[in-house]
C-alpha cells in the first residue's frame, strides 16, 4: 500500500522539531537552548527545554513550583507569534527540496510520503532527506515518522529518540503500533477522562471497543477519534500554497512630476496587474497603492471598491491619490499591491447585464472620475449630540462604520426638528439683546439678555420672536484636542426662519438651520 | 379622506401617457396633477424641508435620489421625513459641473435634486437638460428658481410652534406654500411635527422618533 488508491489513510511523512517553542523563544532572546528555559502562559508552564524537564520541570507547573524545582530555570513568556516568525525560514528551506509541506503547528509538518519516496527511492531515505535538510537550517534535533494517517505517523515521530531519529511504521501496521499508547495522545481531554473512568486506557482497548457503540455513546467526535485509535485516520495532508506576489511596480525615470504623465505611463501596469490576476480567474476588490517620491517617505493608501477594479478604475485612484498626497519631490515609482483579491466568477455580469444597480455605479463612477474620490457621497446615521456629528458620509464605494453608535441614547442631544441645513462652516452670527447688547452666557449657564435681534452673514437683520435655551454642551473634557464646550439656543425668527445657534469662547456661530 | 382624494388626483394624472411617481401624501396636493410626473422639473425655492418631503414618496417607494450642490443638505433630516439613506447620493460641491453631473445622475437616478449655483443656467442649458429628462424618464427637483419648471413650489413664509421666549422647542411649523403653474398661483399651508412629546409624564421612556406629519396641505385664502 503505497498510495491513496483503495484505502482510507495515506502514507505521511511528519517531521516534528521537538521543544519548538523553547527553541524560537531562546533564539529570539539570545539565550542557549541547552539552559534550563520554560515558556509561561497565564503563570502556568507551557513548555520548556530538556535541560529544565531533566530537573523535574513539566507542562502544567505553576511558575513557583518550577522555579522551586529547577532554581536556574529561566522564565521566558509564550509568544506564538515568534514560534511561527522562526519556523519560517525552516519551512522555506524544507520546502526547497520537498514541496507540498502542511503545517500542522510551528514545530510540526506533514507530508504526504507518497511522491518523496518515490523520489528519493524510499520512505526511510526521503525521511532521512527531510532531515537532512533541516539540519542544514538549523535543527539538528528534529524527528521523523512514517505511518499510514497523519495522527499514526505524528505518533511514530514522537517515538524516536536521540539515537534513531526515523520511525517508519509499515502499512497496515498502524493499529498494532498504536494499540499499547495511551489513550491521553489523542489530545481530547474530556473523551480521555472518561475512557479512563470506565477503564479503557489504552489506544488499542479503545479500538476494541464496537464502533456503534461508540457512536452512540460518545457522538461524532468520539467515534472519529476511535477511528483514529485504530489506525485509520480519515484525514488528507493538505500543502500550504505559497502567495504568489502580486505587486506591480513601474519605475519612472526620470521621475515624474505630473499627474496626467504618471497616469499615461501607468496604464500599461494597471493592465498587466490585473491580467496577471486575471490569470488566475481572481479579481481585486481592495488595491493599495504606494506613491515612491524621488526624496522623502513614500504614500501609501488603499482604495476599496465595490465590485472589482478595471484598469481604468486603477488609474483613477493612482490620480485621485497624486492630487491628494502633496507630494514634495516628483514620483520615481509607483506600486500597485493587491490587498484582497476574489474569486472572478463572484464577479461575472450576468447576461443581462447587471441591473440597476450595476447602471447606477457605473454613473457615480464617471462622476467620481470627474470630481475625484471624495466628491460622490453616501450618508449613514452616526451617533453625537451636534448636528454634524449625526451623519457620516463616506465616499461612494466606501463603507465606513459610524464611529459612534447611532442607537445609543445621546443624552443632550435636542428634541424636536431635526435640522434640514447642516452649516459645516459654523459662520459667526450677532445676537443681540432688546437694549443692543451681544448676548452673552455666563459660568452658571444663564443668559445676559432676551436675544432681540440675529444677524446672520449674508441675510438682512432679522427679529428674534421665539428662543429656548441656553442649554450647555459638554463632550470629551478629557481629551483637550477633542473637547467640546458650548451652549446652544434655538431661536425662531420674524422672517420665518429657524436656527440652531451655538456659542463657545469664540463667541456666537450659526450651527444648523431650519430650513 | 384628503389621501383618498390624492390617490385619485395621481390616477387621474395619467390622462397624457405621462408616469407619476409616489408621492408623499403631505406634497401631492401642492403639485399639478396631485402628483409628481417623471420627465420634468420642479422648482422649490425657499424650503430645504419641502424638497426633501418632495424626494421622500419616490426615495420610501424604493428609487434612488441623487442630491447635487447641496453642502448643507442635512442627511439626519431627510431620514426623518422619509427619505432612505441608503439609497441616497450627495453631490455635495460639483462646482462649475453642476449641471454635467446633474445630467449624468439623471441618467440613472429617477429623482435628483440639485441647487444651481448664482448665475443659473442659460436657456440652452435648460433645455439640454429638459430634453435629457423626457428621454431617460427622471425628475429633477431644483432648490431655487428654474425657468421651464412644470411647477415652482415657492415657501414664503411659516410660523413655528413649541418654541416660546426662553422655554419650549421648535416641535411643528406651519409652512407656507405658493404653487405657481402657468402663471396661476395657488396658496397651501403644510404642517409637520414632529410628534414628540418630552413633557408628557405618560409618554414611554424610549424617546420615540415617529418621523414628522405631515397634514394635508390646505388650500388657503389669497
Amino acid at each position: 500500500m503505497t498510495g491513496t488508491t483503495g484505502t482510507m489513510t495515506e502514507r505521511c511523512l511528519v517531521l516534528w522539531c521537538p521543544d519548538w517553542p523553547v527553541r524560537a523563544a531562546a533564539a529570539e532572546a539570545d539565550l542557549d537552548p541547552a539552559a534550563p528555559l520554560a515558556l509561561v502562559e497565564h503563570g502556568v508552564v507551557h513548555a520548556c527545554s530538556a535541560a529544565a524537564r531533566a530537573a523535574g520541570v513539566q507542562r502544567g507547573l505553576k511558575v513557583r513550583e518550577a522555579q522551586s524545582r529547577c532554581a536556574s530555570l529561566t522564565v521566558l513568556p509564550l509568544e506564538p507569534a515568534v514560534d511561527a516568525r522562526r519556523f519560517e525560514p525552516v519551512l522555506a528551506a524544507l520546502e526547497a527540496g520537498i514541496p507540498t509541506v502542511q503545517v500542522v503547528r510551528p514545530g510540526l509538518v506533514v507530508i504526504r510520503a507518497a511522491g518523496p519516496a518515490r523520489f528519493f527511492g524510499g520512505e526511510e531515505s526521503a525521511a532521512g532527506e527531510a532531515l537532512h535538510l533541516l539540519a542544514e537550517a538549523g535543527v539538528p534535533d528534529a524527528r521523523a515518522g512514517v505511518a499510514d494517517g497523519p495522527f499514526t505517523a505524528e505518533q511514530a515521530a514522537r517515538a524516536t529518540d536521540a539515537g534513531r531519529t526515523i520511525r517508519v511504521v509499515p502499512a497496515g501496521a498502524s493499529a498494532d503500533f498504536l494499540a499499547p499508547l495511551p489513550v491521553s495522545v489523542l489530545g481530547m481531554p474530556a473523551l480521555v477522562g472518561l475512557l479512563a473512568r470506565l477503564g479503557v486506557r489504552t489506544l488499542g482497548a479503545f479500538a476494541a471497543l464496537p464502533e456503534a457503540s461508540v457512536r452512540d455513546r460518545f457522538g461524532p467526535e468520539g467515534e472519529a477519534a476511535h477511528r483514529v485509535a485504530a489506525g485509520l485516520d480519515p484525514r488528507r495532508v493538505v500543502a500550504r500554497v505559497v502567495p504568489a506576489d502580486r505587486d506591480r511596480r513601474q519605475a519612472f525615470e526620470p521621475p515624474l512630476e505630473r499627474i496626467d504623465q504618471i497616469a499615461f505611463g501607468l496604464k500599461r501596469t494597471a493592465e498587466a496587474f490585473l491580467e496577471a490576476l486575471a490569470g488566475d480567474l481572481l479579481v481585486c476588490t481592495a488595491l493599495t497603492v504606494e506613491l515612491v517620491p524621488e526624496r522623502g517617505a513614500p504614500h501609501r493608501r488603499t482604495w476599496l471598491h465595490p465590485r472589482s477594479f478595471t484598469p481604468l478604475d486603477v488609474i483613477d485612484r493612482v490620480r485621485w491619490q497624486l492630487a491628494a498626497a502633496e507630494l514634495a519631490a516628483p514620483v520615481a515609482e509607483v506600486v500597485l499591491h493587491p490587498e484582497a483579491v476574489d474569486e472572478a466568477a463572484h464577479h461575472e455580469q450576468g447576461l443581462w447585464g447587471g441591473g440597476p444597480g450595476e447602471r447606477i455605479h457605473h454613473a457615480l463612477s464617471r462622476v467620481q472620475s470627474l470630481l475625484g474620490h471624495e466628491a460622490v457621497l453616501t450618508a449613514q446615521p452616526s451617533g453625537g449630540r451636534l448636528a454634524a456629528d449625526r451623519t457620516v458620509l463616506a465616499p461612494w464605494g466606501e463603507q465606513r462604520t459610524p464611529p459612534r453608535p447611532p442607537g445609543a441614547p445621546w443624552p443632550g442631544r435636542l428634541p424636536g426638528f431635526v435640522p434640514t441645513a447642516v452649516l459645516g462652516d459654523r459662520p459667526p452670527v450677532v445676537v443681540q439683546d432688546p437694549a443692543g447688547r451681544d448676548v452673552a452666557v455666563d459660568d452658571r449657564d444663564a443668559i445676559s439678555g432676551p436675544p432681540a435681534l440675529l444677524v446672520a452673514p449674508g441675510r438682512p437683520a432679522t427679529r428674534i420672536e421665539g428662543w429656548a435655551g441656553p442649554w450647555p454642551l459638554e463632550e470629551r473634557w478629557w481629551d483637550p484636542a477633542a473637547a467640546v464646550r458650548l451652549h446652544r439656543m434655538q431661536v425662531a425668527c420674524a422672517d420665518g426662519s429657524a436656527w440652531l445657534l451655538a456659542r463657545d469662547a469664540t463667541g456666537w456661530w450659526a450651527e444648523a438651520r431650519y430650513d | 379622506m384628503a389621501a383618498l382624494q390624492a390617490r385619485i388626483a395621481a390616477m387621474q394624472a395619467r390622462t397624457l401617457g405621462a408616469r407619476t411617481l409616489p408621492t408623499d401624501p403631505a406634497v401631492a396636493p401642492l403639485l399639478p396633477g396631485g402628483a409628481l410626473r417623471s420627465g420634468v422639473a420642479y422648482a422649490a425655492p425657499g424650503s430645504l424641508a419641502l424638497a426633501m418631503l418632495l424626494l421622500a414618496g419616490p426615495s420610501a417607494a424604493g428609487a434612488w435620489v441623487g442630491v447635487v450642490g447641496i453642502p448643507e443638505f442635512g442627511a439626519e433630516a431627510a431620514a426623518e421625513l422619509g427619505v432612505a439613506l441608503d439609497r441616497l447620493v450627495l453631490v455635495p460641491s460639483p462646482g462649475e459641473h453642476w449641471l454635467s453631473v446633474t445630467a449624468q445622475l439623471a441618467e440613472v437616478l429617477p429623482v435628483v435634486l440639485v441647487r444651481p449655483p448664482a448665475r443659473g443656467a442659460s436657456p440652452s442649458e435648460t433645455a439640454r437638460l429638459a430634453s435629457r429628462l423626457r428621454q431617460r424618464d427622471a425628475t429633477l427637483l431644483v432648490a431655487g428658481e428654474w425657468s421651464g419648471a412644470e411647477a415652482t413650489l415657492t415657501a414664503t413664509g411659516g410660523s413655528w410652534a413649541g418654541i416660546g421666549t426662553g422655554w419650549g422647542y421648535l416641535a411643528a411649523r406651519e409652512l407656507d406654500v405658493v404653487t405657481t403653474v402657468r402663471e396661476v398661483r395657488t396658496r397651501h399651508r403644510v404642517r409637520i411635527e414632529t410628534g414628540f412629546r418630552p413633557f408628557v409624564p405618560a409618554a414611554p421612556a424610549a424617546p420615540v422618533r415617529p418621523r414628522p406629519v405631515a397634514v394635508p396641505a390646505m388650500e388657503a385664502a389669497e
